[in-house]
C-alpha cells in the first residue's frame, strides 16, 4: 500500500475510468501539467495511467489520478506545495530539453518563406 | 533464442476466472521456451496462482505489481517481453503503464464480457490479444497459442 493512503485527501471522483478522470482534472484545474506514467509523487507513488498523464494544481492542492486494479480510477486531491514546486520545475525542464533539441531554430527554418510558400503545402 | 530472456505477466483484477489459469498456462509455455518468468499482480491475484501451484512448478518468481513499477522506473529490473492481463479499464490502464515504462515487448491479453469495447480503447503500442472469454479459458487459450514466442 501507497503512503498515500495514510495521507490526508480528498476524493473527487470514485471508481471511474481513466480517460473520465483525466478530463476531470482538465476541467477542474486552475493549472495542468503533462507528466509521463511513473512519475513519481509523494516518496513511494509512482503515477499509474495512459499518457497523457494529467496532473492538475488548485490553489495549494495537487489533483491527481489514482488507479487500483479491481476499483477503477480515483481522482484524489492533496495539499502540497512541495509537489506543486517539482511539478512546476518538472514543466520547467521539459520547456528546456525541448528548446535544447531545437526547438526555435527547426521552427524557424520549417516556416514557409511567403505566404505563396504555405498554399504550395 | 530465448536462453536467459525475462518475461514479465501482469495480472489484473483476479475476478474473472479465466484469469488465474491463463497465466498459469502462459507462465509454463514461457518457461518451457526458455524464459525467465515473473508474474505480478495484486496481494489477491497472486495468492490465486499460488495457492494452485503450492510447490512453484509453473510459477517461480511472483511480485507486488506497485512495488514492480517503482523498481522498472528506477531502472533496478526490466523485461524482454511482458503480457498485461486485463477485462478492465483499470487493468487496460496498468497494461499503459508498463508500455510506457519498460522497454520490453508489450502484448495486451484482453478478455471478459467487454473485451471487443476494451481492446478498441487501447492507444498505446502493444499486440493485443482478444477474447470474450469469461468461464471457459479455451478461446483465450487459443488465441495465445497463436503468438509466436
Amino acid at each position: 500500500m501507497s503512503c498515500i493512503e495514510q495521507m490526508k485527501y480528498k476524493l473527487y471522483l470514485e471508481r471511474t475510468s481513466f480517460k473520465d478522470a483525466r478530463e476531470y482534472i482538465e476541467k477542474n484545474s486552475e493549472e495542468v501539467y503533462y507528466v509521463d506514467p511513473g512519475y513519481k509523487i509523494f516518496k513511494d507513488y509512482y503515477i499509474i495511467g495512459v499518457p497523457p498523464v494529467a496532473m492538475g494544481v488548485r490553489g495549494k492542492e495537487m489533483l491527481f489520478t489514482y488507479v487500483k486494479p479491481c476499483h477503477g480510477t480515483f481522482v484524489m486531491g492533496i495539499d502540497s506545495e512541495e509537489e506543486i514546486a517539482r511539478l512546476r520545475e518538472n514543466e520547467g525542464e521539459k520547456i528546456k530539453k525541448s528548446l535544447k533539441k531545437g526547438g526555435p531554430k527547426e521552427k524557424a527554418e520549417a516556416m514557409p518563406a511567403s505566404f505563396g510558400d504555405m498554399w504550395k503545402k | 533464442m530465448t536462453e536467459g530472456k525475462k518475461a514479465l505477466l501482469v495480472m489484473g483484477c483476479p475476478e474473472v476466472p479465466v484469469q488465474t489459469s491463463m497465466v498459469i498456462y502462459l507462465a509454463h509455455k514461457l518457461d518451457k521456451a526458455g524464459y525467465d518468468v515473473t508474474v505480478a499482480g495484486t496481494d489477491a491475484a497472486v495468492k490465486l496462482v499460488k495457492a494452485a501451484d503450492p510447490e512453484n512448478h509453473y510459477i517461480k518468481k511472483t511480485a507486488d505489481v506497485d512495488q514492480l513499477i517503482g523498481e522498472i522506473v528506477e531502472q533496478k529490473i526490466d523485461f524482454d517481453i511482458s503480457f498485461a492481463f486485463m477485462h478492465s479499464d483499470a487493468g487496460m490502464t496498468y497494461g499503459a503503464t508498463f508500455s510506457a515504462i519498460s522497454k520490453a515487448r508489450p502484448f495486451a491479453i484482453v478478455f471478459g464480457k467487454n473485451a471487443e469495447a476494451l481492446a478498441a480503447s487501447i492507444d498505446y503500442p502493444a499486440e493485443k490479444i482478444v477474447a470474450k472469454a469469461t468461464h471457459n479459458p479455451n478461446p483465450l487459450k487459443n488465441k495465445i497459442d497463436k503468438v509466436v514466442l
